[in-house]
């Protein structure tokens, strides 16, 4: 914002109030309301006007609270601002960025606790991007808004409170469509995304075999590069989501990589998920429903012991 | 004279026998899209505008060329009364290369930034909140343009109109909102899906200045809208403007209208907007008897030509398909 008077912020209690989660706290004194929008709880409203604000020489910045309140915004958001470009003949540009906050662990609930990157990734013209840590959250929104395309960026909740060193500026910028290899190792990929990469990183250095972790970090468009690459030296991928089985983000991944390296595989690709069940507002049970460490490490050791997939805790309950 | 869409816009602005002229060059358009359909040349869908010519031509004359529109997709009379030339629209309606989006849009996409026509959505009501997010544009950066949302009846139902017009208002955004009241919602009567019938009255609730006007008279539409356009210039926010008007076709190209009462349609071709302008520029001498049919022969020959020349261009190579998904 002090680099561009373009960039605005609008969203629910975001100016006075500082935000909900207080990511923009101040910026109100410092900008003014000009360019810091408390808005109506009218989420279809005010992300059309993102839209209308962001092909018209502006580059507005919208948190939405929970990301379920996307669904009320959905229209302005895939069928109209994804389609905008495209709809203009290639005249206007939507350099437009939608924070969300994601995820479970915290008690929020069955309509405060999902994911949901699935309700954006079959919607070409937009850019999906999922923060794991306070440097991609600093480095993924600075590219994002740089970008002339919509690009919406989940933050899980459960991240907040992490706290690191950050590198400001353009050597701290996290570019969007390229994954981070975190840890190099030979016999298994693990890719994670947003809340799962945490937990992976640990997972890991627990396994028996060597592992290379992967940040996902951008899902549109996915850096199929690297990620067909590490299978192609390591024989085996697992991915580990958030989010339920049936229609998650590793479906997309182990399709390509299986089609790219089939003679390569040592074993089956495999999907470590949360059940296609709701969210439990209960903590132990909400504990229960995410994918554990422990979980992760006793799934993986299995899987490159016995080049099988092994079975789900859930596989055999009926929903 | 040049034939683009900046001076085509520049022609009708305080011209009314221009006026007239386009409005004459919207409803001979509407009938050769009419034709077309029947003769199996366009596919998909499209939404005639018959019997509304005074509220796109009176809107068109009342702006200025950098301000916006957003429009529905019943936009064929808007685009052509903004300043799109014929043979774009037909091309991008026919699915020819030399459309506004290179035939890949259709009749429900019309855009042109150069007069200010942005991307026209199919989804009712959406483009009543992006309107107020490019009032926030002009508003911030000082530019003096207004957001214009042109929209139905049916619009006025759903969600994004409220909170539209609510924001508008909050942030006293340089928008006008016009209704185009034309009784039905694609097929069914107004009073069967909406609680009111005038629907200026939904503005009070957001404490937003709302006028009813005679859509079929152009003057009329003309004044109101260069009043709120004033307005919204002055920093004095958003108007909403309901223009009573009628389509005389179906809903869409499937719809035979079958629905409407005995007599209405009779009643309201009665009060035809173009013979109302004809009969104004009569009395007044600016047209003799007999020069509205000269016009009306004239523009039928030129779009007969547009028609053939249209029928027989290139149709987008595949490239096409893969341009304009990102911004590079």
């Amino acid at each position: 914002m002090n680099e561009s008077t373009d960039v605005i912020l609008m969203g629910e209690d975001i100016a006075a109030a500082g935000g909900p989660w207080k990511t923009s706290d101040g910026l109100l004194d410092k900008f003014g309301p000009e360019r810091v929008i408390d808005t109506p709880i009218a989420e279809m409203g005010f992300m059309g006007m993102a839209l209308g604000a962001a092909c018209t020489g502006l580059r507005p910045v919208v948190e939405i609270m929970f990301v379920e309140f996307l669904g009320v915004a959905i229209d302005q958001l895939s069928t109209e601002a994804a389609k905008f470009r495209y709809l203009s003949g290639g005249e206007l540009s939507v350099p437009l960025v939608v924070r969300a906050t994601t995820g479970a662990g915290l008690g929020f609930g069955a309509q405060h606790s999902q994911t949901l990157e699935s309700w954006f990734y079959s919607t070409p013209g937009l850019k999906l991007a999922v923060v794991s840590n306070p440097q991609s959250a600093y480095g993924l929104l600075r590219s994002a808004i740089n970008d002339d395309n919509p690009v919406v960026i989940l933050e899980p909740r459960s991240l907040f409170a992490n706290r690191d060193e950050l590198i400001r500026g353009e050597e701290g910028f996290v570019p969007l469509g390229k994954s981070k290899i975190i840890t190099e190792g030979n016999d298994v990929t693990i890719v994670g995304l947003g809340s799962t990469v945490e937990s992976i990183k640990e997972a890991s250095k627990k396994i028996g075999a060597s592992s290379e972790v992967v940040d996902l970090l951008t899902l549109i468009p996915w850096d199929k590069e690297t990620i067909v690459d590490s299978v192609k030296k390591t024989g085996r991928l697992v991915t580990v989501e958030e989010n339920p089985y049936s229609g998650g983000w590793g479906s997309e991944i182990i399709s390509y990589v299986t089609s790219k390296c089939y003679k390569e595989l040592k074993a089956p690709p495999f999907r470590i998920t949360a059940p296609d069940t709701h969210i439990p507002f209960n903590e132990a049970l909400e504990k229960r429903y995410l994918p554990s460490v422990e979980y992760i490490e006793d799934s993986i050791n299995k899987y490159v012991e016995t080049n099988e997939v092994p079975q789900a805790w859930w596989e055999e309950r009926r929903v | 004279m040049s034939n683009s869409p900046k001076d085509r816009r520049a022609l009708i602005k305080e011209d009314p026998v221009e006026q007239l002229k386009r409005m004459i060059e919207i409803r001979e358009f509407e009938d050769i899209c009419f034709n077309l359909f029947a003769e199996g040349l366009i596919r998909g869908t499209t939404h005639l505008c018959n019997g509304q010519e005074a509220v796109a031509v009176g809107i068109a004359s009342s702006l200025e060329v950098t301000d916006y529109v957003m429009c529905t997709y019943r936009g064929h009379g808007h685009a052509l009364a903004l300043g799109m030339t014929p043979e774009t629209v037909l091309s991008e309606i026919m699915g020819k290369a030399g459309g506004s989006m290179n035939g890949l849009g259709g009749s429900m996409h019309l855009s042109d930034l150069s007069i200010g026509l942005l991307p026209t959505s199919a989804i009712v009501g959406a483009g009543i909140p992006i309107a107020t997010g490019v009032a926030k544009s002009a508003q911030y950066k000082k530019t003096g343009a207004v957001a214009v949302s042109i929209f139905g009846d049916g619009a006025t139902n759903i969600g994004a109109f409220h909170e539209g017009l609510n924001i508008a208002k909050v942030l006293n955004l340089p928008t006008i909102f016009i209704c185009e009241n034309n009784l039905y919602g694609e097929y069914s009567p107004l009073a069967s899906t909406t609680s009111v019938l005038d629907l200026a009255t939904r503005a009070n609730s957001y404490d937003m200045r709302n006028y009813i006007v005679d859509g079929q008279e152009v003057e009329e539409v003309i004044k109101t809208v260069q009043e709120a356009a004033t307005f919204a210039r002055n920093g004095e926010g958003p108007t909403f403007i309901e223009m009573k008007t009628y389509r005389y076709s179906g809903h869409s190209r499937s719809d035979p209208a079958t629905y409407r009462p005995d007599g209405e349609l009779e009643a309201w071709m009665e009060r035809d907007p173009i013979e109302l302008l004809n009969k104004h520029l009569v009395s007044k001498k600016l047209l003799n008897d007999g020069d509205k049919d000269k016009i009306i022969d004239e523009t039928r020959e030129i779009l007969d030509k547009v028609k053939e020349k249209v029928a027989n261009s290139e149709e987008p190579n595949e490239d096409y398909l893969f341009q304009n998904i990102y911004s590079e």
